[in-house]
């Protein structure tokens, strides 16, 4: 016999007969569901880097301190890559009998890759994104410049040894640094113009990008290239090395969104189990028949085998091509959010959704399918003989690997996988204990109750399998929807909060000692509040435990950098309200005469500094030495004002020092920052509102996403809940013709089945409330970094929700039973 | 020796005992059987409900092991087989008609004939269950499903389906118990028909004593011993 033909051929009957109508329709939703969130994520994942790419205008910069050997470029040729090259070095401009310092930046043609340059033609004109770069003999410049170096768009200035006109005035550059006290006001010109101004000189302090953009494994590829040439002074950044306050938003959004098809196949593998365990139960019958008509025992299960394989395949190539459908539908509904284009698709989800409904189809049904193997065939005489029951051991062990392997896998984040897996074993193991209680509990209650109560209940417990695989069901599907839930609203309200409307968008800097108090009166009385003046002091790191700190010592450009540069440094008696000690202690009242310091974690990495150094600064001429005696985090996207080291009052306090501070500063007062420049000429005002805007954006859109996805996973649960209910659809059937034979009364049975699945229901939802805020609990101290409150009030909801839409789908799914006359329903067993 | 008398007779049992231990103790159904069918032979086993017919089949037809005791199949001792091997024993040569029908619900009339062909990689399966429905009488109702057919035409569809494979030995478990006398008698009908046309063993099991006259031979099963007439 030709098993496998025959297989084929039994599959074919089952599909026009309609028996495998459930468990298919399960399965082609479940994989369009995990293909198309997939695509989904997959697409706005990169959308949202790539909108986040805008603040390096490219996707990935490499910068250098000499200039960049030609290799770099011949490579991104050779990839096809869009590029740019741009140089940056200050640079002091001397007109007429004015001399101002800017920091000149050239680009070349293509600059900016991601984002836009704004620009305006006249001092007074509307902005408009700017598509080309300055022409030759052109600079654009930044407004304050016009004022400083007291000339108009048109006039021209000398930058080294060449003229140039200036054409524009330049509103929003992308890759603006964000660093606020670099001063200079910035000057553009393009690159072929450089040369001749002979600033290029071997002395000069030019830093050399190049800018590259293309799809993440190209740039992946790239980068890995790249760093393996090891060329020394280079440094290859990305967004989340660049700009550290937008990364733990874009591993949270990306995190999120993981989760979200993470939950998508769940859902999807607890309703493929339901069904499939009742298809699998409907066989019995033709298991021993087969046997009986002389197949072996590995001929049935190889029978049901290729079946159930052919399934998969079919199911889940529709599945795919309907998630891809789907996806277009979503992409084209969010796409507007995001200013820069959607990237295209990619294969991987197709084959990921195919992957995924055949493993879920086998680590749900395979167990039940050996099972077939062992109907004794003795069954066509005696229809109560059935297969032993599966041992739950290899019925766990195959849904927990192929859980496991699909979760880490699609998660790709061991740590959240595991927990999630951890968590809903956990889950499990309760869910089966309650409904074994349940229905001990429910067996003498049924007794002192009447009418609906009475029936709704007796099915409840007179059927403990189907009771606990609807409960487990349910319970495990809305687990890991809840999850979903909390993770969303508590992401959102981090966004949201990482940045208020009253966070700081003005910065003062420069304010001298004497000045303190008067500016300090000056904003409270304009109804300004800030989080008060902190002393600012500027100092050379010299020695890290005696030993001269140089560039030398240095391989990354950043470590370069920092290693000359001045730092502010600041003392305080309290750490700022952002801050988190992680390693050592903050000091105490008494201890504030001591010679410490405490230091920023980053630099304190870029730099080598370890807990318990000495370090040594020059401050004003003279050498400061202290003791590093803690080291903290700073969340940067505060906009709070934050200094990389701070030491006690006691070690700084009589230093010179000028003071700064941050407030918010809503529009309609902007008068009040002219009055104080006036009154205090020598104080710097810093906007950052640009800066704050383009933050915003980014989260803005990160939360959209989040939002759309979560709804799509919300369709997801549908599916499980039609199959948790089809899962006592023969069972109903068979006590609604009974019940209906003896006399029943229809309306008594209609609300016996609302009571019964809407029991079944707000007990899940109850159960799966605490699994998730334990879940969730565990997630949000481990992956997602967000705080975690106990909501109590989501477990009444949890509760109502589930006993009204399970107890709503079930009666509406029994509805037929009821209306068709008993005879027929009885045929049909 | 044993092989010339064993193909003389296609079933055979000698000192079969059958009890089933229970949590209520333990249940001797079948005391001491013993039984040789000839070939082209129709045995009719009758017996109270609760006798133990069904059980005597199924240890028959290597479906249940016996406690103690030999079944012989087509020569073949069923005791040395396990259950794989008895069912290869099967495949092809018995046929089996049930009293609760024992049609696949998913699939059509002909489809469920055409079952045991396929399963014995027969070529043209399609066509011999087409002429075992016809010769059932059944011929407009090749691609109703079970549940559209009545339980007589259910019943002669699985009689299409018990001779199309040509089995050497047919067991039939109270085949006209669930119908009505009229669509009982025709039922019979075709089945004895069909058995007179392949020649095949018959070992029918029935408490229907007009059923029973139709067979060669009248065995009835009391206190789990088979006797001979009434
Ligand atoms: N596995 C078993 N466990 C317990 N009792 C059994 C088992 N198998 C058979 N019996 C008992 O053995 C007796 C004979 O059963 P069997 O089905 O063979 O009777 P039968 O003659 O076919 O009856 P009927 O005419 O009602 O079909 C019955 O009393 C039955 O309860
Ligand atoms: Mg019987």
């Amino acid at each position: 016999m030709n098993a496998f033909q025959f297989a084929l051929r039994l599959l074919r009957r089952d599909w026009r007969a309609g028996e495998l109508r459930l468990l298919a329709s399960a399965l082609v939703i479940a994989v369009a569901s995990v293909t198309s969130v997939g695509f989904f994520t997959d697409r706005i994942e990169r959308a949202m880097a790539r909108q986040a790419s805008e603040v390096l205008a490219a996707d990935l910069r490499i910068e250098s301190n000499r200039p960049l050997p030609e290799i770099l470029v011949a490579e991104a040729e050779r990839l096809k890559l869009p590029y740019a090259r741009t140089l940056s070095f200050p640079s002091v401009i001397l007109h007429r009998d004015t001399t101002q310092l800017v920091q000149v930046k050239a680009v070349s043609q293509g600059y900016p890759l991601r984002g836009q340059m704004r620009v305006r033609d006249s001092v007074d004109g509307e902005d408009r994104e700017a598509v080309t770069v300055p022409a030759s003999g052109e600079v654009w410049l930044e407004e304050r410049l016009l004022p400083l170096l007291n000339i108009t768009l048109g006039d021209s200035i000398k930058l080294g040894k060449r003229s140039f006109k200036v054409a524009r005035i330049i509103t929003y550059e992308p890759d603006r640094s964000a660093n606020l006290f670099r001063l200079a006001p910035r000057l553009m010109v393009p690159t072929g113009d450089i040369g001749e101004t002979g600033l290029l000189g071997p002395a000069s302090r030019v830093r050399h990008y190049l800018l590259l953009a293309g799809p993440p494994s190209l740039m992946d590829d790239y980068r890995r290239w790249a760093e393996a040439l090891d060329i020394g002074g280079v440094e290859v950044e990305d967004i989340r090395s660049a700009r550290p306050e937008l990364r733990s938003a874009l591993d949270q959004g990306g995190r999120f969104l993981r989760l979200a098809a993470a939950t998508a196949i769940l859902l999807c593998m607890v309703a493929v189990a339901l069904s499939s365990r009742r298809f699998v139960e409907r066989q019995s019958d033709s298991s021993a028949l087969i046997r009986c008509l002389g197949a072996s025992r590995r001929e049935v299960v190889q029978i049901f085998i290729v079946r159930l394989l052919g399934l998969g395949l079919i199911a889940s190539l529709i599945g795919v091509l309907a998630g891809l459908g789907v996806q277009t539908l979503l992409i084209r509904l969010v796409g507007h959010w995001f200013s820069s284009q959607i990237p295209a698709p990619t294969a991987w989800p197709l084959v990921s959704g195919m992957i995924t409904g055949i493993l879920v189809l086998i680590g749900f049904s395979l167990p039940s399918i050996i099972r077939l193997g062992a109907v004794p065939p003795l069954r066509v005489f005696r229809r109560h003989l059935d297969a032993p029951p599966i041992s739950y051991l290899l019925f766990l062990a195959a849904a927990l690997l192929s859980l496991s392997i699909l979760l880490i896998w699609q998660i790709g984040d061991d740590k959240m996988a595991l927990r999630l897996i951890g968590g809903l074993l956990a889950g499990l193991a309760i869910l089966l204990l309650i409904s074994r209680m349940l229905v001990y509990l429910l067996a003498p209650l049924r007794n002192l109750t009447a009418g609906s109560w009475r029936y709704g209940l007796a099915s409840l417990s007179r059927n403990p399998a189907t009771t606990s695989i609807q409960l487990t069901g349910f319970g495990l599907g809305f687990t890991v929807l809840l999850l979903l839930a909390i993770v969303r609203v508590d992401l959102l309200a981090s966004w949201q909060g990482a940045l208020p409307d009253d966070s700081p968008n003005q910065f003062l800097i420069n304010i001298q000692p004497q000045e303190v108090d008067a500016v300090d009166a000056l904003l409270a009385q304009g109804g300004i509040k800030t989080n008060g003046l902190f002393p600012m002091i500027r100092g050379r790191l010299v020695s890290i435990d005696g030993n001269p700190v140089s560039r030398d010592n240095y391989e990354n450009p950043r470590a370069q950098r920092l290693a000359t540069r001045d730092f502010n440094i600041s003392h305080a008696t309290q750490p700022q309200s952002d801050n988190k000690i992680v390693s050592g202690n903050w000091w105490t009242e008494t201890q504030l005469h001591e010679a410490w310091f405490s230091v920023e974690q980053g630099l304190a990495e870029t730099l080598g500094i370890p807990l318990g150094a000495e370090l040594e600064f020059e401050i004003a001429g003279s050498r400061v030495k202290g003791r590093v005696e803690n080291l903290r985090t700073v969340e940067w996207d505060s906009f709070n004002v934050n200094f990389f080291v701070i030491g006690t009052p006691g070690l700084l306090g009589a230093r010179p020092a000028t003071y700064i501070t941050s407030f918010y500063l809503p529009k309609e007062k902007r008068r009040l920052l002219h009055t104080l420049v006036q009154r205090f000429p020598s104080i710097t005002a810093l906007d950052v509102t640009a800066l704050m805007t383009q933050v915003r954006t980014i989260m803005d859109r990160g939360a959209l996403a989040v939002e759309s996805v979560f709804l799509f996973t919300l369709a997801a649960g549908l599916v499980l809940l039609y199959a948790g209910i089809q899962a006592s659809h023969e069972l109903k059937a068979q006590e609604t013709a009974v019940l209906r034979t003896l006399g029943v009364k229809r309306s008594v049975l209609l609300l016996s089945t609302l009571l019964e699945f809407a029991l079944l229901g707000g007990l899940a939802g109850l159960v799966s409330a605490a699994l998730a805020s334990a879940i969730s609990y565990s997630l949000a101290h481990a992956v997602f970094n967000l705080p975690w409150q106990l909501d109590l009030s989501m477990w009444f909801s949890a509760l109502l929700f589930g006993a009204l839409c399970v107890g709503i789908a079930g009666t509406l799914a029994s509805r037929t039973l009821l209306n068709t006359p008993p005879l027929v329903t009885m045929r049909k067993i | 020796m044993l092989q010339t008398s064993s193909n003389q007779h296609p079933v055979t049992a000698s000192g079969l005992v059958k009890f089933v231990e229970t949590s209520a103790g333990r249940i001797d159904i079948l005391q001491r059987i013993d039984l040789t069918v000839s070939p082209g032979e129709a045995v009719a086993i009758l017996g109270a409900s609760g006798s133990g017919k069904s059980t005597l089949l199924g240890l028959l037809a290597g479906l249940d092991e016996a406690s103690s005791g030999e079944v012989r199949l087509f020569g073949t001792s069923l005791g040395d087989l396990d259950e794989d091997g008895r069912a290869a024993l099967r495949a092809g040569k018995v046929g089996f008609v049930f009293q609760s029908f024992q049609l696949l619900s998913g699939m059509t009339a002909l489809e469920n004939v055409m079952l045991p062909l396929e399963l014995a990689g027969e070529r043209g399966a399609e066509a011999a269950a087409k002429a075992a429905l016809t010769a059932a009488g059944l011929s407009q109702r090749l691609h109703h499903y079970p549940s559209q057919l009545s339980g007589g035409e259910q019943q002669r569809v699985a009689l299409a389906r018990a001779f199309a494979p040509d089995p050497q030995v047919l067991f039939a478990d109270e085949p006209t118990a669930n119908l009505d006398a009229h669509t009982g008698e025709t039922v019979a009908d075709l089945l004895f028909s069909l058995q007179e046309q392949s020649d095949t063993v018959l070992i029918l099991v029935t408490h229907d004593e007009m059923l029973a006259r139709r067979c060669d031979r009248r065995l009835y099963l009391r206190d789990g011993v088979l006797e001979n007439g009434a």
